[in-house]
């Protein structure tokens, strides 16, 4: 029984790393309507500033922290300036390549400047590994589950309470009768990217924690599994975003452990499928009224 | 997309169908003097083969992404099925080359379409991006369930398959999907598949039965990938599971929209550029994926962004296929 | 003035494009008569990009050297080395085209490939083309079953046998877990000779857990061992994943000893806190602590050179060279036929230890144990 709590805290583990980059997917895609692939790159790079700021300039954690987030917010509005608006009314194909295109052009700049040679990094967060009996929760676990925990619900009250906010949900239902009631699209979207790249930072930054080693693919497969949760959960839902993430998971735990650890990509993968020929829109997502 | 004309004249004799068979024949000397000729070395005569497999894949492809609408990012993984079968019926059969690879072909090809039903049904309840993480994850699922199969040579692959693949065989096949993609997309079938992308709701209402031709589109280009696929491991003679992934879904899925989505021609043009320009860039080195992904960019920039259309308009450039609105929504 | 300049720019990039286009076509280089081309494949870019890489950095070393020293004497006359390495991003696709590009600019004898998925994809091609191969890495089994093909580094099986008497005999060690890299056909490889060898010699494998490419948590895999009553762990995988596999097992409160395969080798740089290998031996060709003075010589060479240390990469790759030259001087010609019917006479006292070559392309050398003891490799035995 012991194992069973023990797996399922491993799950938890992982889980709460896809929630929180989740978030951010669920985000991006909610407002801004498109699948940004390079979420996974900006925890990369997120990754790399950390370690650069407090490797190679040894300044303060809280200073690195800090110079992280801001750094891939400022890194999210430049893309989304430079490659995703010009292309705001082109098909939403173009910009999923122009997104594939991006996510190639940050690895490749990450693998030039750092070469493909993992690095190791010393966790930030020290706080000690807590114990229940026989069953052990490492501290930077416990973290990234209260980080993911105030972010859902500050980006909830965010989203739902403040007046930039709202301007994000008009945008999000037809950016055209925002502009018209004096949004200014342009700012809200940007905005939106400079909160989904500071998810990302956060989620960098917890990832390098729990994991240790820093290489230039590091965001590819946490991206690709956090956009599955964010589907999972109901994509463009902030609650089901978390759901989805600490789900998956679970699932890639429980069952590597009693299924088969060789088929784990199969069944995560089959349980997405399953879920959306029931519902359609994920857990948590609304059911969308086919619109002519 | 380009003409409905076509189809009233069905003798076999016509002007324009005796101009096509000597097109196609034409064509295929010009193809045997690339690849038998001294006009190219032999790097850029081994990608003769990669880029027919590859027009094969952008345009089946296309067939789905293009001219029904429906983004699938699990191409590969029909790819792979096709790729496994074919493998393993020309390993195992001890025929005449032709024989066993005619064999090899048709199965791959029949068994990655009873696939594209599979895939098919889901598509029949999803739409836009959640077929796509659905596609997606069908590739993955393929994936996964060939690397743990005993019989597919699990993670080492199979290897030694029969070099069977050459550039006659190539020609032959990409000359066969494109005829029947190209009759299939100017049919009535086709303008069905087509009304579907631009009205769901009125192609239902004027009867269409828009679950039949959903899942047609599907199966058909599951057919067609399944042939690159068998042609692919015959070229390359080894098979793994980790070269079927979804960023080869991707890679194909690239070709189809620079190309521009519902036009053939595109596909096959972009086929080509996207087959060549990694092995032109080789000479960068360390620069090459960098500067690959910063021409996929500016050349997405470029074409969608309005500025060719400004550059067109104006005379600067000559018209190219484009890309067509994408609008369900 | 904004737009007109996203104009200029994206007009740029084509007309960039179009130049690197038509430059592509025009190359051509043949080979001087005072020149042996050494064509190589390996990957310089993706997730195996640092085993190329260093092949590539230990090939150039020996060229230099060997070049410095005047050149290789073939029959009456001396040659110069020229390496010319591309990169075949450890895909067999990528691996034909690259090789054709290595053939059209005259390469001949091949080192590589590097990883043995990419030499698979293109073993039958070379053999056709009739030149002497030479992988200094790629390990599976079938990559030298062509008569031009040979290798320099140990094969999966024999490792994983190697590595079975180990655990079994040397160590009497009866119930082990395997944890090893599913989608891999050098993890595969090797733990399925290990697996056979174990059951052979009357041990048991109390636990076989798998991951997939990339995966960097293991939590789950090692708790279910820890559930086992497994003695050692063996785990035939690269550093990266042992770096990930060990820390974590210490995270979870685990203590069993750790055997790796030659992928461990580099596994220091990559953990933070070297506790968490301490005792681990792994099979490795070639250590940069070795005190032997070729060895010394060469990672001082490398350190001037790329400011590193050199892993067993660069060392067989170094090697490769070496192997080559003493083929060439054997032969006392290029022709090819010559230089392949020279490999099996030759005896090259390398990096990596004193190797000839069977008639099947296999390597005859000694393996080395390595044992991490606090913080630093050591030789075992």
């Amino acid at each position: 029984m012991g194992s069973v709590l023990e797996q399922l805290i491993n799950g938890l583990g992982t889980g709460s790393i896809y929630a929180l980059i989740a978030l951010g997917y669920t985000m991006v895609y909610g407002i801004a309507k498109m699948i940004n692939f390079a979420h996974g790159d900006i925890i990369m790079v997120g990754a790399y500033v950390l370690y650069v700021t407090v490797v190679q300039f040894k300044l303060p954690v809280i200073a690195a922290v800090a110079i992280t987030i801001t750094f891939c917010a400022v890194l999210g509005i430049t893309i989304e300036k430079i490659a995703y608006k010009p292309l705001r009314k082109a098909p939403s194909l173009a910009v999923l390549i122009t997104a594939i295109g991006m996510s190639f052009l940050l690895q490749s700049l990450a693998l030039l400047i750092f070469n493909a040679n993992p690095i190791a990094f010393k966790s930030i967060i020290n706080v000690k590994t807590v114990k229940i009996g026989d069953i052990a929760v490492s501290g930077v676990t416990l973290v990234t589950l209260l980080v993911t925990l105030i972010c859902m619900i500050a980006l909830s009250l965010f989203i739902s309470k403040t007046k930039a906010g709202s301007a994000m949900r008009a945008v999000s239902e037809d950016k055209a009768a925002a502009q018209l009631m004096g949004i200014n699209v342009n700012k809200t979207i940007s905005m939106t990217f400079a909160i989904g790249s500071a998810l990302a930072a956060v989620a960098g930054i917890l990832f390098v924690c729990q994991y240790q080693s820093i290489k230039p693919t590091l965001g590819a497969l946490p991206g690709i599994k956090a956009f599955v949760a964010a589907v999972l959960g109901g994509i463009g839902s902030v609650p089901g975003a978390m759901i989805g993430g600490v789900l998956l998971g679970v699932i890639e735990s429980i069952s590597k452990a009693y299924i088969s650890s060789e088929l784990t990509d199969a069944i995560v993968f089959g349980v997405l499928v399953l879920v959306l020929l029931v519902k359609p829109s994920g857990l948590l997502g609304k059911n969308r009224i086919e619109k002519v | 997309m380009q003409n409905i004309k076509s189809n009233k004249n069905h003798s076999a004799f016509t002007k324009k169908n005796l101009f096509i068979t000597a097109g196609i024949i034409l064509g295929f000397f010009v193809v045997m003097l690339l690849a038998e000729g001294s006009l190219l070395n032999r790097q850029y005569k081994s990608l003769i083969v990669p880029i027919g497999i590859y027009i094969i894949l952008a345009v089946s492809l296309n067939l789905t992404t293009g001219f029904l609408g429906e983004l699938s990012l699990g191409h590969a993984g029909f790819m792979a099925i096709g790729a496994y079968t074919g493998a393993l019926i020309t390993l195992n059969l001890n025929m005449p080359e032709v024989a066993e690879f005619i064999i090899a072909l048709i199965v791959g090809g029949s068994i990655a379409a009873i696939f594209g039903v599979l895939i098919g049904v889901p598509v029949l309840r999803l739409k836009g991006d959640y077929l796509a993480i659905v596609t997606l994850a069908f590739n993955e699922i393929i994936r996964s369930i060939i690397n743990f199969l005993g019989i597919t040579g699990g993670a080492m692959g199979l290897s030694k398959i029969p070099r069977y693949t050459n550039y006659v065989w190539v020609y032959a096949m990409v000359v066969l999907t494109i005829i029947i993609i190209y009759n299939l997309v100017n049919s009535r079938h086709g303008r069905a598949i087509s009304a579907i992308r631009d009205n769901y709701v009125a192609a239902e209402s004027i009867g269409l039965k828009v679950s039949k031709y959903k899942v047609m589109a599907f199966v058909i280009a599951a057919f067609f990938a399944g042939i690159a696929g068998v042609l692919y491991g015959h070229n390359l003679s080894v098979l793994k599971p980790a070269d079927f992934d979804y960023n080869k879904s991707i890679e194909i899925l690239v070709i189809v929209v620079l190309g521009g989505m519902g036009s053939i021609r595109g596909s096959i043009i972009a086929a080509a550029i996207l087959t060549f320009l990694p092995e032109v860039l080789r000479a960068a080195d360390d620069f090459r994926m960098l500067l690959y992904a910063v021409v996929l960019i500016a050349m997405m920039l470029f074409n969608s962004s309005g500025i060719r259309t400004r550059l067109e308009e104006s005379g600067k450039l000559p018209k190219l296929p484009k890309l067509t609105r994408n609008k369900a929504k | 003035m904004k737009k007109s300049l996203k104009k200029i720019l994206s007009l740029g990039l084509i007309s960039a494009l179009t130049v690197s286009l038509l430059a592509g076509c025009g190359q051509k280089s043949g080979s001087d008569s005072t020149e042996f081309i050494i064509g190589g494949l390996g990957p310089l870019s993706g997730e195996a990009a640092s085993y190329g890489i260093s092949v590539k950095q230990g090939a150039e070393i020996a060229i230099n050297e060997i070049n410095a020293a005047g050149g290789v004497k073939v029959g009456d006359q001396t040659l110069t080395l020229k390496l010319n390495f591309k990169d075949d991003e450890a895909s067999g696709e990528t691996a034909l085209s690259a090789y054709n590009t290595l053939m059209d600019e005259g390469a001949q004898a091949l080192l590589g490939t590097v990883t043995s998925g990419a030499g698979l994809a293109i073993g039958e091609k070379i053999a056709e083309d009739g030149i002497l191969q030479v992988t200094p890495s790629g390990s599976a089994a079938g990559l030298t079953e062509w008569p031009n093909a040979f290798r320099l580094c140990f094969t999966d099986p024999l490792q994983g046998q190697t590595m079975a008497r180990y655990a079994v005999e040397d160590l009497g060690l009866k119930k082990i877990a395997v944890i090893f890299n599913n989608a891999d056909e050098y993890s595969t490889g090797v733990k399925a000779a290990f697996v056979e060898e174990v059951a052979a010699l009357g041990g048991e494998i109390v636990a076989e857990e798998s991951f997939e490419k990339g995966a960097v948590d293991f939590k789950t895999q090692l708790t279910k061992i820890k559930g086992t009553d497994a003695e050692i762990i063996f785990a035939p995988v690269y550093y990266g994943d042992a770096a990930f596999i060990t820390t974590q097992a210490a995270e979870l409160g685990m203590s069993l000893p750790y055997l790796g395969s030659d992928g461990w080798d580099g596994v220091l740089a990559q953990v933070v806190d070297p506790a968490v290998l301490e005792g681990a031996v792994f099979l490795s060709p070639f250590l940069a602590t070795d005190e032997n003075p070729a060895v010394q010589a060469f990672v001082k060479a490398y350190d001037e050179a790329y400011k590193a240390v050199p892993d067993q990469f660069a060392a067989d790759g170094y090697d490769t060279v070496y192997v080559m030259k003493a083929a060439l001087e054997k032969a006392g010609s290029t022709d090819s036929e010559a230089l392949i019917a020279a490999m099996t006479e030759i005896q090259v006292e390398g990096l990596t230890g004193s190797v000839t070559f069977t008639a099947e392309g296999e390597p005859n050398k000694g393996a080395k144990f390595v044992q991490i003891t606090n913080g630093e490799y050591t030789l075992v035995k």
